[in-house]
């Protein structure tokens, strides 16, 4: 049985463990909201781009492009949008599984990683990583999303990745995040079935249209998963902190009772010591 | 007609219209309300919205515009109303980019100075008269 003092010292660094995950956990409720506001804001852009892109697309299917047609390459590339900090319970280890169980040959896959985590996890299994833009997820800009976008349009349109795939963490809400792979390049066009379709016409020509459209698509869907990632992030990380706090508590409770039956035990043993000794001597 | 003007960090502008300027790849455009679906990309450029004799100026960095019979809606990579503009600030990246254009060098990225030189111009008019 531990000794009163082994278990007191255990006490004391827990205690400050938890003090330490309880601040962690106020500190990243105060970015979720802010994080959360963001992604909120930002939803209604990336709405009318998917809408409009898909609109176009879904009435321009047989437009002969490269965005639409694809090229020859057969390496895909992965936007993996993770986080730069730990202690996010799984949220890297999630988006590192989602690359490793994609289906994609590891040969063949080409990534730009986003969040320092995610790449040290991505490298050490053995991906190449051709790119890193890890400061992008501290404060996410548009500037930073346009960057990565040009970025990989160069890349698709020398033919040295023939497809582009984005991996981040969906936030549904505060408690329900989901990681998630889009597929960016070549376009799909989608099944559009909300009602009558309008005939739209373009200025300029549909095909130079789609060229001018689709970077700022792609930097928009990148900047969206930015900001949603980064509101998961803090989201995956209040839930880590607050069940590592209520597992802290857990752990002190038990070891108060243990100190407080070593403590009755040690006055115990004492009190037959004095006695057996008085015994003695009478 | 409903316009809306939507930037990435939120709406921008929501409200109604009876005719609408702004510049277009091909050229300064002019919207009334029962207008073609069209959908065009916007240059860096000042948009004026007029709401019978109320005129509103707004700078727009570049975009597209969905144009619908009735509404219309600006997807914008930027948006500023003209007292957030920083006039100061808009000349001197007026002059970066023009001092880059100048010098011809290469290596430096015409385009992305031509696009620099643009968004500067369009903020420096819709800040001033």
């Amino acid at each position: 049985m531990a000794t009163m003092r082994e278990i007191k010292r255990r006490r004391g660094s827990i205690q400050s463990t938890q003090q330490i995950t309880k601040a962690m956990k106020l500190v990243s409720t105060v970015k979720l909201q802010r994080a959360r506001m963001r992604a909120e804001n930002a939803k209604a852009y990336f709405q009318y781009m998917y809408q409009t892109i898909t609109s176009i697309l879904s009435k321009a299917g047989t437009v002969n492009h490269p965005y639409v047609q694809g090229n020859t390459s057969d390496r895909v590339g992965i936007v993996t949008v993770a986080s730069n900090r730990g202690l996010a319970g799984g949220y890297n280890a999630n988006i590192v599984r989602l690359i490793t169980e994609s289906g994609f040959e590891k040969e063949k896959v080409r990534l730009y990683t986003v969040g320092k985590k995610g790449a040290d996890g991505l490298a050490r299994k053995g991906y190449e990583i051709v790119s890193d833009s890890s400061h992008a997820i501290e404060e996410p800009t548009f500037h930073d999303a346009k960057e990565l976008g040009e970025r990989l349009l160069q890349d698709f349109a020398n033919g040295e990745i023939g497809e582009i795939y984005v991996a981040y963490t969906e936030f549904k809400n505060t408690v329900s995040h989901i990681p998630k792979m889009v597929k960016l390049l070549p376009v799909e066009a989608t099944e559009m079935n909300d009602g009558p379709i309008t005939l739209m016409n373009f200025e300029p020509s549909e095909e130079e249209a789609i060229s001018l459209l689709v970077p700022k698509y792609v930097t928009s869907i990148l900047y969206g998963a930015f900001v949603e990632a980064v509101a998961s992030e803090n989201g995956a990380r209040m839930q880590a902190m607050d069940s590592a706090t209520n597992n802290a508590e857990e752990i002190m409770n038990d070891l108060e009772l243990k100190y407080n039956r070593a403590r009755q035990g040690a006055i115990t043993q004492e009190l037959t010591e004095i006695i057996a000794g008085a015994e003695a001597i009478g | 007609m409903n316009i809306k003007i939507i930037k990435p960090d939120g709406e921008f502008f929501d409200g109604n219209g009876n005719f609408l300027e702004f510049t277009a790849v091909t050229g300064r455009m002019g919207v009334y309300d029962n207008h073609i679906p069209l959908t065009t990309i916007l240059e860096p450029c000042v948009v004026k919205i007029h709401h019978g004799e109320v005129v509103k100026k707004a700078a727009v960095l570049g975009g597209f515009i969905e144009i619908q019979k009735d509404r219309i809606i600006i997807l914008a990579e930027d948006a500023n109303w003209p007292e957030d503009i920083d006039v100061a600030r808009a000349n001197a990246a007026k002059e970066r980019a023009q001092a880059r254009l100048d010098k011809k060098e290469s290596g430096t990225d015409l385009v992305r100075a031509e696009a620099a030189l643009k968004r500067a111009m369009a903020r420096i008019s819709a800040a001033g008269k």
